[in-house]
């Protein structure tokens, strides 16, 4: 049995207790730390949590060599933890389905995923949220800029945006990182950048921090450690302006 | 000297452009030196004992010549002065590119010839690379002293040789450009447009000059029959015979410019006002430079050498590089050779040879401007490739980062050698043109550049292609979201060719690259969908309106050359394959489909299309020519057919016979030695690339799994499902 487990937001307290009941009985306990990571927390604190030794798999291992997971899912209970929600934001499916063609039957326990956790910290109905896009650091040759035009799309629609912002095993992208991105993209294809975002920074935490404003005063915030993520909201209801002008300094 | 150097080159109808081309040792430093000692730039004792040309000590010791030095001199014809500015070229084949550059920036050549050897092959290789640029030559048959004091020959039997050199000079001609040896570049005695002469002993004839000097045929034999060298060199001087000759017959740069545009600018239109410019040698118009050539000076760092077209060039000139970032490269130095010098000047006007610092973007073969664009020239060809390699570390820790930069240097200043630079393990691989030719680029490295090297022993260069076709052939990302699907078929030989000579080219607009393409066989709508060149592979984009594919596309072709760069079989270079990308399936999330994903999913399709379109093995094969006395025609024939080589000709002339034919490098390895030692010492030969060929059936498996040994690969040949799992 393979179970894919979702370990919430901030730190190893996340987890719902059907999911840690699941790892204390099962014989192998995988983490998967690329596409998300918990900030709030460590390998040892989660290893104390859980009373189990936790192996630590980077992409490679993952997309490249499954077959370590899958050898142990096929022999007893293996469990492949993920930030936030293990099948939102990631791309495990491809995972799931290698498992069932080998006759394994999998699991998911969900979890809370930064998906719906913006709406609460943002006042942002969720309703209203278009596609979302990640924007990844620019490398030699790759400049994307699938991400400027999702989000214009989306204000076409009058939709919100999630922009996610890139994670590295040594860095990660700061809201101000991002909407430099975002206006480098817009110089590129000569549209003009969205004059509104919210910036959170560590959601999930006990001192997350939520600013809106346009982008030349989110690029000065001091929006602390990790991690960020954007929103570039539509045109705002009522409710949506009173809730930022309360608690995100708009 | 300088002031009348710095006069003249303002005045294009006092220029001649030229170089000299010859085979090796048939005296080309020689008579350069002489040329220069007559017009006054170096003491007459030293020249034909000191080789001035020969600039690096390499060349010195060894007597030949490396690279093309350039020099200015002065000559009087008439009553009045001309600029002489001449390009020295390598005359071992196994510098073919050089002589291909040199030609780019002259408008005339002087075709040397070893009165005693004949024309050799590398004769007829450097003679085919001036026709096609344009350069219109002029023949001296040199070391006539020799034909008198070593064979001895009657005056007779001297004038037949001669004109029988003359002839073959001739075919050569009429064979590689009809309408120019109709049009007047026939060679003629009787009109001045061959001399005869020695240029080691200074003096030289010709049918004009001897009307001038009354210095007769008669007066030759004589006088070096009894070798009174001195006579004819005070009455006949060498310097005045073939400068005379040079100015009378070689074009001035204007009148060259005329003729020579159309042919080394062929996709420029001569309608637009920098192709009326350089039509008329216009110092006025706007700057284009090609670049011919690249060296490193310890004061003034890097010095391009090229051939002004158009324009005028001073410090502080803004350049663009065409086919870089069009960044501005102000000019810090502009100048021209003398000898070894370069000697500063305030402006060099259109027509010259320029020499100049300043340019950071440009490389050899670079097309520079005052324009932020124009249409390049057409590309220098190389008619030679790469068939060896050696790999070079650093002996000491501390030369590991300046062993990168010197190699960089080195790939920079010789457009024939290519550098793999490995910061890994710190093992990089320099590959070249033979022995001969690593041996002085690793022997440079240690001695100039001053960095210890340990060097392993040279190896083969062999490349991989395709005998069938294959697809499509799904890659999918490692993350399995990404899908391309590839199709793959040869390349005809034609098309083959078309890659070699530039006519189907990225820098063609896309409209003549389409014709050039349908007229290549290709259908309308592969024509339109090529994305890129890649040596002789090409790349087609055959998908239509796929989403995300645009900001995808560098990516697909990253992992495309990657794949190329290193085959299936034995990670070597894969040649004459033309892809085509039919189907692509992307992630919505940029994220999800970057680098590392797409870059292995082609990379992984195109190799395992290779292997499934019958991937085998090329290796690079050399004509060979040994000339040696009758008895020993055995061991001739002996020498190359005991190298799997095969012998297509055989020429007797008098006593001796001429053994034409074609071996693999690999079997190459002392062939020297061997046919010193088989001939008694008494062989002439000479060798020149010659393609590549499949590796034999029977001996494909065994050379593929040397190879993948060497190179530290799995024994096992890849399946095409290991690279699909
Ligand atoms: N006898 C004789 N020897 C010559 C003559 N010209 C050059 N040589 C010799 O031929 C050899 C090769 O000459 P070099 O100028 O280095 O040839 P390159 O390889 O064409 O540059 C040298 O030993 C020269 O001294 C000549 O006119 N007569
Ligand atoms: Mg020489």
């Amino acid at each position: 049995m393979l179970y894919f487990i979702g370990l919430g937001l901030f730190d190893e307290k996340d987890i719902s207790i059907k999911g840690l009941e699941r790892i204390r009985e099962s014989d192998e306990i995988f983490l998967e730390s690329y596409t998300s990571c918990l900030t709030g927390t460590n390998i040892q604190n989660m290893e104390l949590l859980y009373g189990k030794k936790v192996t630590i798999l980077g992409r490679h291992d993952v997309e490249n060599t499954p077959e370590k997971i899958l050898e142990a899912a096929g022999t007893g209970d293996a469990v492949f933890l993920t930030g936030g929600d293990p099948m939102v934001s990631t791309t495990h499916s491809d995972l799931r389905i290698r498992a069932k063609q080998m006759g394994i039957e999998t699991t998911i326990i969900h979890s809370a995923s930064i998906q719906s956790a913006v709406c609460g910290l943002s006042g942002l109905q969720n309703y209203r949220f278009g596609k979302s896009c990640s924007i990844p650091y620019p490398e030699k040759g790759w400049f994307p800029t699938t991400p400027l035009n999702t989000i214009l799309k989306n204000l076409d629609d009058n939709l919100h945006t999630i922009v996610f912002l890139d994670i590295k095993p040594d860095r990660f992208m700061t809201v101000r990182e991002g909407i430099e991105i975002i206006e480098q993209m817009a110089d590129k294809e000569n549209r003009s950048p969205p004059e509104l975002y919210v910036g959170i920074a560590r959601a999930g935490s006990d001192i997350p921090k939520v600013i809106a404003g346009d982008g030349g005063k989110l690029k000065s915030a001091d929006f602390g450690g990790p991690l960020h993520i954007l929103i570039v909201p539509a045109e705002l209801h009522m409710m949506e302006q009173e809730y930022l002008e309360t608690f995100a300094e708009l | 000297m300088v002031e009348k150097v710095t006069t003249l080159m303002d005045q294009p109808e006092r220029i001649r452009n030229i170089g000299i081309v010859a085979h090796i040792d048939h005296g080309k430093t020689t008579l350069s030196d002489n040329l220069l000692a007559g017009a006054g730039m170096i003491s007459e004792e030293i020249a034909g004992k000191a080789c001035w040309m020969d600039s690096d000590e390499e060349e010195q010791a060894r007597g030949i010549t490396i690279d093309s030095s350039n020099v200015s001199m002065v000559h009087t014809y008439g009553d009045k002065e001309y600029l002489i500015n001449m390009i020295d070229t390598p005359g071992h084949v196994d510098f073919g590119g050089d002589v291909t550059r040199a030609m780019r920036a002259v408008d005339g050549a002087v075709v040397l010839v070893d009165a005693v050897e004949g024309t050799m092959p590398q004769t007829e290789t450097v003679l085919r690379q001036a026709l096609k640029e344009g350069v219109k030559p002029v023949l001296f048959i040199n070391k006539v002293d020799r034909l008198i004091n070593e064979l001895k020959v009657d005056e007779m039997e001297m004038q037949i040789r001669l004109g029988k050199v003359i002839d073959k000079v001739n075919k050569l001609i009429k064979g590689m450009n009809e309408d120019a040896f109709k049009a007047g570049w026939k060679l003629d005695a009787a009109d001045g447009t061959v001399a005869f002469g020695s240029a080691l002993y200074n003096w030289a004839v010709s049918i004009p000059f001897m009307k001038k000097s009354g210095v007769s045929f008669k007066d030759v034999y004589e006088k070096c029959k009894v070798e009174d060298m001195k006579w004819l060199g005070k009455n006949s001087p060498l310097c005045d015979v073939v400068l005379d000759m040079v100015v009378r017959n070689l074009p001035d740069p204007l009148d060259a410019q005329k003729r020579r545009v159309p042919i080394i600018w062929q996709h420029g239109d001569p309608n637009t006002a920098e192709g009326k410019s350089m039509l008329a040698c216009d110092p006025n118009g706007a700057a284009c430079l090609m670049v011919t050539d690249i060296s490193f000076d310890q004061h003034a760092g890097e010095v391009a050498t090229g051939r002004l077209f158009s324009g005028t060039l001073r410090r502080g000139t803004e350049c663009y590089v065409m086919g870089t970032a069009k960044k501005v490269n102000r000019l810090t130095q502009v100048g021209i050779f003398m000898g070894a010098e370069r000697i500063e000047v305030e402006s060099l006007p259109a027509g010259n040879i320029a020499a100049v610092t300043g340019l950071k973007d440009a490389i050899v073969g670079s097309t520079v401007s005052s324009l932020m664009d124009m249409t390049p020239f057409e590309s220098l060809k190389h008619y030679s490739e790469p068939v060896m390699t050696v790999a070079v570390e650093a002996k000491n820790m501390k030369d590991l980062p300046k062993l990168v930069t010197v190699l960089r240097q080195v790939a920079k200043e010789d457009p024939t050698v290519q550098v793999t630079i490995n910061e890994e393990t710190g093992e990089h691989l320099i590959s070249g043109m033979g022995e001969l030719h690593l041996e002085i680029i690793t022997g440079r490295i240690a001695r100039d550049k001053k960095v210890e090297i340990v060097t392993s022993p040279p190896i083969v260069v062999y490349r991989e292609t395709i005998t069938g076709t294959a697809g499509p052939v799904e890659g999918k990302s490692p993350n399995r979201h990404n899908r391309f699907y590839i199709e793959l078929e040869p390349l005809s030989d034609e098309v083959v060719q078309k890659l070699k000579d530039g006519d189907i080219s990225m820098d063609l607009p896309a409209i003549e690259r389409r014709d050039a393409l349908v007229e290549a066989g290709f259908d309308k709508d592969e024509a339109k969908s090529l994305k890129a060149i890649e040596g002789t592979n090409m790349f087609l984009d055959m998908t239509k309106g796929i989403q995300y594919l645009n900001e995808t596309m560098e990516l697909v072709l990253d992992g495309w050359r990657e794949a190329l760069a290193g085959g299936p079989l034995a990670d070597e270079q894969v040649q004459n394959v033309k892809i085509r990308l039919v189907d692509v399936k992307l992630h919505e999330d940029a994220i999800h489909r970057g680098p590392a994903q797409v870059i292995p999913a082609v990379r992984a399709a195109v190799k395992a299309g290779l292997l499934m379109a019958n991937d085998t093995l090329l290796e690079p094969m050399q004509n060979l020519q040994i000339t040696v006395p009758q008895e020993h025609m055995g061991s001739a024939t002996g020498m190359i057919q005991g190298r799997r080589g095969q012998v297509y000709d055989m020429q007797s002339e008098g006593d001796t016979i001429t053994v034409i034919g074609k071996a693999p490098v690999a079997e190459l390895f002392g062939f020297a030695g061997d046919v010193r030692s088989a001939t008694e010492g008494r062989a002439m030969w000479s060798t020149e690339f010659a393609g590549f060929a499949t590796v034999p059936g029977g001996m494909l498996k065994e050379t593929v799994e040397t190879i993948r040994k060497r190179k530290g690969l799995k024994e096992q040949i890849p399946e095409p499902s290991d690279y699909l799992a």
